[in-house]
């Protein structure tokens, strides 16, 4: 198998991999549970408090998915500019 | 609410009946690094101590290795860029909830342990500070699990595979998944010591979060491997300079 049909059969297994609970799972709004730790942790000990605030909390989901989509941005960025940096060089270097 | 969805909405084939055994379990899942403020202050003092070695380690590591190979600073950049796009994917899992991966494994494989401890940091506190996710106080207990034992299991699983001839795609998939499990695993145990059960103690909060941490993480690590596996794929074909300056212990094709 070539290089890129190897890597792109990994990608696809990935987007498999992550799929399968959607289809498979109904009616979870797959939250990312945040609040369902406070939960575990208060029906261990109930009359636990939290003792310090974040400093800042996005205002809400629309913000909050903007910094997260930002971070994930950010990452892919840079290993795009990678990527695509060293293919160059190595097309140069066989030209 | 969550549990109740969870109880009686769930159409599973047959073969999946074990594993839908423990996701009917009705209990709160949650797969995510320790919130602001829900450590308590002895234990948030405990784990910042903890880590703070392996954090100086690290730095002194970067230091060294970016003086005596400038070259390397791209893909140090690249180890850390893969540990910010991971750690931002919230991926849903068959528990019905979502997780993210780490991204610490490839970057461990790569530099280390050590260097990962001070990137996986950077990445916690970007998502401490800037989304509420994780916290300042609970910084230095999900920098242990996230960029210390993470890393630590992802680089001894590397370095142990590899002893064995293990292939080079198939030892960096088993160390980023074993990383990404173990950080996890790490954050349970940290609950579990924080917030033993009245009957049964540490040992049973300890089962209580790793029942659910295994199930959710389970098929994130599994995506962590193998997309660190697609990266590592393109750094032995284009990058085999720096990698061969690394003295990863691999063969060369």
């Amino acid at each position: 198998m070539t290089f890129v049909n190897k890597n792109l059969l990994l990608l696809l297994l990935v987007v498999a991999i992550s799929v399968f609970p959607l289809l498979i799972v109904h009616n979870s709004e797959f939250g990312g549970a945040d609040g369902a730790a406070e939960e575990t942790i208060l029906s261990i000990r109930p009359e636990y408090q939290p003792w310090f605030e974040p400093f800042w909390e996005p205002p809400g989901g629309e913000t909050e998915s903007l910094l997260f989509a930002l971070q994930a941005a950010l990452g892919a960025g840079f290993l795009g500019y990678y990527i695509g940096y060293r293919k160059g060089q190595r097309k140069v270097k066989d030209m | 609410m969550l549990e109740e969805n969870r109880t009686h909405n769930l159409k599973i084939p047959g073969a999946l009946a074990t594993l839908a055994m423990i996701m009917l379990m009705p209990t709160p899942v949650y797969a995510m690094h320790i919130m602001e403020g829900f450590l308590p202050v002895k234990w948030a003092l405990f784990w910042s101590v903890a880590s703070l070695p392996f954090i100086i380690t690290g730095v002194i590591t970067i230091s060294r290795k970016l003086k005596k190979n400038p070259e390397l600073k791209m893909l140090l950049g690249v180890a850390g860029a893969f540990a910010f796009v991971l750690s931002a994917l919230k991926i849903p899992s068959v528990t019905g909830s979502s997780s993210h991966p780490t991204g610490v494994g490839l970057g461990s494989v790569l530099f280390g342990p050590f260097v990962m401890s001070v990137l996986g940091c950077i990445v916690l506190l970007f998502q401490a500070l800037l989304l509420a996710h994780g916290g300042i106080t609970t910084l230095g207990a999900n920098t242990f699990s996230m960029a210390v034992v993470g890393p630590l299991a992802a680089y001894g699983v590397f370095r142990a595979a590899r002893s064995i001839k293990i292939s080079n795609g198939a030892a960096v998939f088993l160390a980023a998944f074993c990383g990404d499990l173990m950080t996890y695993v790490t954050t349970s145990l940290q609950l579990a010591l924080a917030f033993p059960a009245e009957v049964g103690g540490v040992a049973a909060s300890a089962v209580k979060f790793l029942g659910i941490f295994a199930v959710t993480q389970l098929p994130l690590a599994v995506s962590e491997g193998l997309l660190s596996v697609v990266v590592f794929n393109f750094l032995t074909a284009h990058s085999s300079q720096e990698l061969s300056v690394l003295d990863l212990g691999i063969t060369n094709r």
